[in-house]
């Protein structure tokens, strides 16, 4: 059977389809809910996680993903008895959930830390903190990320 | 390696004070490629600690998620008059260290 101009086409468009996917598939590289949670059980175990005593400072919209202002403070007296022994803050759509530990101790005085943090794409941050009785409590805060940081391409 | 470290100067004993770090490094993720498609490789800082006279007062994990420049600021209680050290450690070997002394009356 001769290959009409029709069939011809159709096979070309195919073959472009094809070739073009492997291209369109390795690119999100994304975290899935599944993952933030496997990386906060990694941090909490099987303790129950608390709403409340944690703040959670940052920009609801950001312009450049790149570098998000970022802080954390917990309701705590900071003595020996009640202090907040670590805060842990995660993202749920970067390529990797973790954003960073950070340790304190009664000698801090006040459990407030800053940092500059990136963020892939528009989506939650959640920051936890453990106390000094090991309990554990959590806040979550949603960002509207327009220029996204991580993925781009290197020039 | 430059770093930035902000620590008062000064301070009454029993204060809680600000320190605030800056330190650069490109904090590269290893998720980026290049136009032509090979994985840039990671570089980051990974490690942070904050010794006051000797005692580690603060330490911190960082990923990738933090970005270029790594920027951290914390509280300590002003006990005494001393010496505040800084290091960052981080991939292929990265070290990087900073000191600042503060007086308590």
């Amino acid at each position: 059977m001769p290959t009409t101009r029709r069939q011809f086409l159709n096979l070309a468009g195919g073959v472009t389809v094809v070739g073009a996917i492997p291209i369109v598939t390795l690119r999100p590289l994304r975290a899935t809910p599944a993952m933030l949670n496997t990386a906060v059980r990694n941090v909490v175990g099987e303790a129950q996680i608390r709403t409340g005593k944690v703040k959670l400072d940052i920009p609801p919209l950001v312009e450049n993903g790149n570098t998000v202002p970022m802080t954390v403070t917990v309701a705590s007296p900071m003595t020996a008895d009640d202090h907040v022994k670590s805060i842990h803050v995660f993202n749920e759509k970067n390529p990797q959930p973790n954003i960073g530990n950070f340790y304190l101790n009664p000698a801090s005085g006040r459990a407030q830390i800053s940092t500059r943090i990136r963020l892939a794409d528009t989506q939650k941050v959640i920051a936890i903190a453990r106390l000094s009785d090991d309990t554990f409590w959590q806040v979550a805060a949603d960002v509207v990320v327009t220029l996204a940081a991580c993925t781009e391409e290197m020039n | 390696m430059a770093a930035l470290v902000n620590v008062p100067a000064r301070a009454k004993r029993g204060d809680v004070i600000e320190i605030r770090t800056l330190t650069s490094h490109i904090m590269e993720t290893g998720f980026r490629h290049t136009a032509d498609g090979k994985l840039v490789p990671r570089d980051i800082i990974t490690g942070f600690t904050c010794r006051y006279n000797g005692a580690e007062i603060f330490r911190a994990d960082l990923f990738p998620a933090i970005a270029a420049n790594p920027y951290l600021s914390f509280f300590t209680i002003a006990k005494e008059s001393g010496k505040f050290e800084f290091e960052w450690i981080g991939d292929n070997g990265y070290s990087s260290t900073a000191s600042a002394s503060i007086t308590v009356e």
